[in-house]
Parts: C-alpha cells; structure tokens; sequence
C-alpha cells in the first residue's frame, strides 16, 4: 500500500484532530479548580501531588497529595464523566496533611488537587497522567 | 449490605508519646460507579463506600469523601499522632445504609 505525499498529509492532519478532541471536551482545569475556591485565586505553593506519569491501567492508579497546613484537600480528575474524586478534611489528630489513595481514570487526563489552608487560602496543583487502558466502564 | 466486605487495618502496636505514625487502610468493595453496563446493556446501578472517617479516642484525624472515582477495594494511608494509649476507630459508610467499623488499641511504650 502506497500514499502520495498529499495523502499522507491528509491522513496526518485527521490523526492530529482526533488526538486533540478529547483535550476539547474535557472540563477545563481552571474552572475546576475555581469550582472548588469559590473564584478565589490559588496559589501553587504548599501543596505536593505525587501521581504517576504513565498509568497503565486506570482501574487503579496510586496517587499521594500532600499540603502541610491545610485543612481539606480536594482531588478531582478532569476527563471523568464526573470530576470528583475524594475530598480529605483533616483533623486535628493528623499528623501531618498528607493522605494517599488509589483512583480510577476513565483516560489521559489532568488529575487536580486543591488545598484548602487554615486561613481559608488555596493551593492548586495538577498533574496530567497518561492512562493506556480507561477504567470507568463502558 | 454488599457482600464480602472486610476492612483491614495496620496500625503499630506501639508508639512512643507524641509520635506520628502511618496508618494503612483497606476494605473491600466493588464501588460500583454506576456508569457500568452488565451483559444486556442495563447499567449496574451505583453502589460504592461514601464516607471513611479515622478518629483517635475521639479526635478526629481524618474524614474523607468519597467519590465514584476512588478503586475498587478503596485503600488509604495517612498520618497521626499518638499523643497518649488509645484506640484509634475506624469506620465506613456505604451507600446502602450500612457501616463498617473496625478499632485499633495502640499502647504508649
């Protein structure tokens, strides 16, 4: 099977246009998080997300977040069919602000966490996990 | 109440005063999202633990909400301090009403 030069080009342009579709779709990551902050303005400083990069399957995917200070922190993934994911309120027996899970991700995708201080400021931080198989079912 | 469900918990048997410990949870669920579809294309209705608290002695070290999103057999590991002898109580809240509590005894060495 042989392309021409135009052809080939054609072909990669569709490729292109179908690899960046789902980026369209997806919840934007900063109305998320301005979800969660109510509109006020988050800081990227003081909150850790550990999550790995390429996740083979989203069925169960590790991630960490860690926020010394704060009072809740708030986990969203946003190319779910729905963002949430957990939200960790903190006590004041914890030890430090640091929690670890495992979460589902329906594909590649940003996974967002946002951290709600003790003054009442924020701190936002995102990650983006590649997923090779989706785990929310079909 | 879903079937099979067993909470697992690791927690030091002891501590010394004021330290901070990891604790490790686990239990096992389905956490069924709700958006699966069983062989005949009717979804499997959602079914899934929505609240994990942790409290030591009464005080409370961590309340997290869970969202369809979080795995099957939903796994947590945090930290508390253990500031005297006490038992540590953990409980889960599952969508259909039920509760599943486990305790820990942890003595101050």
């Amino acid at each position: 099977m042989t392309f021409t030069r135009r052809e080939t080009l054609a072909i990669g342009g569709a490729t292109l246009a179908v690899a960046t579709l789902p980026g369209k779709l997806m919840a934007s990551t900063s109305d998320l998080i301005a979800g969660v902050t109510g509109g006020a303005a988050a800081s990227a400083a003081g909150i850790e997300l550990t999550a790995p990069e390429i996740a083979e399957n989203g069925n169960t995917v590790p991630v960490a977040v860690s926020a010394p200070g704060a009072v809740a922190i708030t986990m969203l993934a946003a190319g779910n069919p729905t963002p949430g994911v957990a939200k960790f309120t903190f006590g004041p027996g914890s030890a430090e602000q640091s929690a670890s899970t495992r979460i589902r991700l329906a594909g590649t995708q940003d996974v967002i966490a946002i951290a709600e201080m003790a003054d009442g400021s924020f701190a936002a931080v995102h990650k983006t996990v590649k997923v090779t198989i989706g785990g929310c079912g079909g | 109440m879903a079937k099979g469900v067993k909470p697992r918990v690791k927690v030091p048997k002891s501590a010394s005063a004021g330290e901070a410990i990891t604790i490790k949870t686990l239990i096992s669920h389905k956490m069924e999202s709700g958006r699966r579809k069983d062989g005949d294309g009717n979804t499997i209705p959602r079914s899934i633990i929505n609240r994990f608290t942790c409290a030591f002695n009464g005080t409370s070290i961590l309340d997290v909400t869970l969202e369809p999103a979080i795995s099957t057999n939903p796994y947590f590991q945090f930290e508390a301090v253990v500031p005297e002898a006490g038992e540590f109580h953990f409980t889960w809240y599952d969508d259909d009403g039920s509760v599943y509590e486990t305790k820990k005894a942890v003595k101050v060495a």
